[in-house]
């Protein structure tokens, strides 16, 4: 599984990154990142593909989401 | 429907209505709401220019900060963070705002002047897409102003933005009440943009609630339009879609809606620097990660960044009517023309110099 670290960045480079991602052939990603604008676009660019979301980390400064195609 | 939906309509319809409401109860034309504007009539309040028409300290402003602030600390998204390029983001602030004051308007003063049938904010709208089009253009090409760090050991960062707003309404409310003709501790201006104003606990009121409001659906043109070039999603398109439509409603129900492009409220009439001075904006705006608005509410989140962005649009401000770059309802000035043009090449510049050598 490949793993993306998008702490930090602002709005819409972590959505942009985890697209570039499954265009170069990624199947099976690992997301971790801060703030809940992020996250919840994350999902829902993954939801509109059909991809597969599952929650593996949510505390206060921190969230992890796998994403498989 | 879901939630998301009914907050986005929510926030639409009242938006749009306090937006024709702040104008009829004394604000300028077609300026219920504008984050450019009522940054420089702050700026001008504070007296860091020296523009007398434009000097009035908006409680709207300081209301949406805090508004905002509680929307976030209620759904436990305020942290306090920093650390991203602040001197660019402070330099992209000043030029967001010079476009923003070029035009005469931040894009949600653009859709509310349409909303009141100013033609010229149709062209400026053309030209704000553009510019988050270009904006889009460095983005896909690797665009990354770098990763704000979580400030772990204290959120005393975040808290300073909000203090600030607190600061600026003690400063107020001392202008108002203890000395109200010579305004206290602040300028006021006596004709003007800045001498129309809706009573203070109105303005206040509305600024919580669009403050609150912007925090939940996330409220932001230009992030609308990117997120629509970008991944399809319309969603925040269409919440501006209902305040524009709110807001025409309202404004044909009080007679205030006059379509055209001649004598517009504080509006200009060339065609090119209209649709220029939001490109600028636009383009500023997705680099930056949001329009001014989003900075707002952002430095209300705990993002000192951004916090750093608007103080960059109020010394922007400051610099547009101290060097007279700032537009009048004459049309633009020789200076704000030509530094708009530069500011396109140089925020062009940091578009293709900050990206990612392996993006």
């Amino acid at each position: 599984m490949d793993t993306l670290d998008v702490k930090g960045l602002s709005c819409p480079i972590p959505v942009i990154k985890t697209k570039k991602a499954f265009d170069a052939g990624c199947q099976e990603l690992q997301v971790t990142g801060t703030g809940n604008v992020s996250r919840e676009n994350i999902i829902k660019f993954a939801s509109s593909q059909g991809y597969a979301v599952k929650s593996v980390l949510e505390d206060p400064y921190e969230w992890s989401i796998i994403i498989s195609k | 429907m879901d939630r998301e939906k009914i907050w986005m309509i929510a926030a639409g319809v009242i938006i749009g209505g306090l937006a024709v409401l702040l104008v009829a109860m004394g604000n300028p034309g077609n300026m219920g709401f504008c984050i450019a504007c009522f940054l420089r009539d702050t700026a001008g309040g504070l007296g860091f220019h020296r523009a007398a028409v434009v000097q009035y300290v908006r409680p709207e402003l300081i209301g949406l900060v805090i508004g905002a602030f509680i929307a976030a600390v209620g759904s436990r998204e305020f942290k306090s963070r920093g650390g991203s390029s602040t001197l660019v983001r402070f330099l992209l602030g000043v030029f967001m705002m010079i476009g923003a004051l070029v035009f005469l308007g931040c894009p949600l003063r653009a859709i509310l002047r349409i909303g009141g049938g100013d033609l010229n904010a149709v062209v400026g709208l053309a030209g704000l897409i553009t510019g988050i089009l270009w904006g889009v253009f460095f983005l896909k090409r690797g665009f990354n102003l770098g990763a704000a760090t979580s400030e772990r050991t204290s959120q005393a960062g975040g808290y300073i933005y909000i203090l600030g707003a607190a600061i600026l309404l003690v400063l107020l409310l001392i202008g108002f009440s203890a000395n109200p003709s010579a305004a206290g501790p602040l300028f006021f201006s006596t004709t003007g943009p800045g001498s129309q104003y809706a009573p203070l606990w109105i303005s206040l009121g509305a600024g919580l609630l669009v403050g609150v409001l912007a925090q939940k659906v996330r409220l932001c043109l230009t992030g609308g339009f990117r997120d629509f070039f970008l991944i399809g999603h319309k969603g925040m398109l269409m919440v501006y879609a209902i305040i524009l439509v709110t807001v025409i409603v309202l404004n044909v129900f009080v007679d205030k809606f006059n379509p055209g492009f001649a004598n517009q409220p504080i509006a200009h009439v060339n065609h090119l620097f209209n649709f220029l001075g939001l490109f600028l904006l636009g383009l500023c705006g997705v680099l930056l990660g949001g329009c001014p608005l989003r900075q707002m509410v952002l430095g209300s989140e705990g993002d000192t960044d951004a916090a750093v962005t608007v103080i960059g649009m109020i010394a922007g401000a400051a610099i547009a009517h101290n060097f007279l770059l700032a537009s009048s309802a004459k049309g633009p000035t020789l200076g704000g023309e030509i530094v708009l043009l530069a500011g396109i090449v140089i925020v062009s510049i940091i578009g293709w110099a900050y990206r990612e050598v392996d993006a």
